[in-house]
């Protein structure tokens, strides 16, 4: 019936200027109208699952507040995008902090959270997300093997500058039959990952907030005597580090 | 009735997305590592096709020729921009098995070839059993390329379909050849070119023996998409 009457008019510029505005402005409309009904829902979603990757490096129990929002961002040449640094804290005190970053391995970019203590110390390392060969190079993913669990416990102090590659450069860490790049991304990966967090916690602010959260920590009785212990040598440690570092800072 | 089976008979065989018409080896091609994922890029094209079909033979009547081609292509994104959207809102689970597939929908060109071809011009009825036959065509050749590709590069079959499918399809995951080392090649790009001229040349092969069928040896090449 409609097309009957409209018939003559197809042929014409104006219907077709018209029909295709109209198609833009109805589009337009309904991706505004579907946005705006699908935003809040996809943000929480996105948000559960930063929470769900985060969870599996650092446990829940490690913080009370919020890491997603409590983040630094940091850069190095080696990754692909700048890292993001979120600070897992306790009753003020940093527990933990987990480093999120990307780095180029052989099929595309390996995206990678790793948690690390206050001291530097490797608590996980995870791959996100990674487009690398599968049924050669996907050993990187936990599911698939526990080469991943390899770092845990490692840290800058316990393994040598050289020791932070594949066993094929001299390293300490395997790689696998037949992929030697995707690993040697990993463990560059983690290396870096450390190396920007050290760089961070010798820091103006790095060391602001980890002295800040010590001794509110140090003063509240609730956590384990054991952490405390470790979070008042970490405390000395930092203002040892504080001194050396503006030192530094004047030499340079 | 004849007329649809004639309309599924083109989807599924004759006239087929991939194996016919050549069309879409894109994302068939690039997602087809493991039966799982050709299943989930077939169920996720099935469903845009169906709705692109439906919308744009309801609305064959106000488009005029001269300017239909970025009528549909607006139509077609909007589609899959919605579509992305709504599985990721609200069936967020399936969207991370399935996101990846429904933004390769864009490049899929069987969708704008079938609004172009068929739905623009054909009752809405019509449209919507040629998007059933297609997409169903198009999904068990996706599903045929990646069992291929799995069976001989993983030695699996169905590896991870109760990601896909829930934990009621758990059974379907089954180990073909245990303790397979796999051959690395089918599940590289390369894997995906062969398995699919393979299953061309079977397709061939059978076509060539059905006396009935009149071949009348015309082999469509699209242009690549």
């Amino acid at each position: 019936m409609i097309s009957f009457d409209i018939q003559p008019y197809k042929e014409k510029p104006v219907y077709q200027a018209l029909l295709l505005g109209g198609a833009c402005a109805l589009v337009s409309l309904l991706l505004i109208l579907g946005n705006h009904t699908t935003l809040q829902s996809i943000e929480d979603h996105k948000t559960a699952d930063k929470l769900a990757m985060l969870a599996q490096v650092l446990p829940q129990s490690y913080y009370d507040n919020d890491p997603l929002t409590d983040t630094r961002t940091l850069q190095h040449e080696a990754l692909s995008a700048p890292a993001t640094l979120m600070l897992a804290e306790k009753n003020g005190a940093v527990t933990a902090v987990a480093v999120q970053l990307s780095i180029a391995g052989w099929g595309g970019i390996i995206n990678m959270i790793l948690a690390v203590t206050p001291d530097g110390q490797l608590m996980g390392v995870r791959i996100i997300s990674h487009i690398e060969t599968p049924g050669l190079a996907d050993k990187i993913e936990v599911e698939k093997s526990d080469w991943i669990t390899g770092f845990d416990g490692k840290s800058l102090e316990n393994v040598s500058e050289q020791g932070w590659h594949v066993k094929k450069d001299g390293g300490e860490f395997d790689q696998f039959t037949g992929a030697t790049i995707t690993p040697r991304a990993v463990v560059k990966g983690v290396h870096t990952g450390l190396l920007l967090y050290r760089s961070w916690a010798e820091s103006e602010d790095g060391l602001k907030t980890l002295a800040a959260g010590m001794t509110s920590a140090a003063d509240e009785q609730s956590a384990s005597p054991e952490r405390v212990e470790k979070q008042v040598q970490q405390q000395s440690q930092s203002s040892a580090k504080n001194t050396g570092s503006e030192a530094t800072e004047a030499a340079s | 009735m004849s007329q649809f089976r004639q309309i599924f008979r083109e989807g599924l065989w004759d006239n087929n997305v991939a194996m016919g018409q050549m069309l879409a080896l894109c994302p068939l091609l690039a997602v087809t590592t493991s039966a799982t994922n050709g299943l989930g890029m077939g169920i996720a094209s099935l469903a845009v096709l169906l709705l692109t079909n439906i919308i744009i033979s309801s609305v064959r009547g106000v488009i005029s020729p001269q300017v239909r081609i970025p009528v549909l292509i607006v139509l077609i994104a909007t589609v899959v921009t919605l579509v992305d959207m709504t599985i990721n809102a609200f069936m967020h689970d399936l969207y991370k098995v399935l996101g990846l597939f429904i933004a390769l929908i864009v490049t899929n060109c069987a969708i704008f070839g079938r609004a172009e071809s068929y739905a623009s011009k054909q009752p809405v009825l019509n449209a919507t059993v040629d998007a059933l036959a297609m997409g169903f065509g198009f999904m068990w050749v996706l599903v045929a390329v990646g069992g291929m590709r799995e069976i001989l590069g993983s030695g699996t079959l169905f590896a991870n379909a109760s990601l896909l499918l829930g934990s009621h399809f758990a059974w379907l995951e089954t180990t073909v050849i245990p303790n397979y080392s796999g051959i690395l090649l089918a599940i590289l790009p390369p894997g995906a070119f062969m398995a699919l001229g393979f299953l061309i040349v079977i397709k061939r092969m059978i076509d060539r023996r059905l006396p009935q069928k009149a071949d009348n040896g015309l082999v469509t090449i699209s242009s690549h998409c």
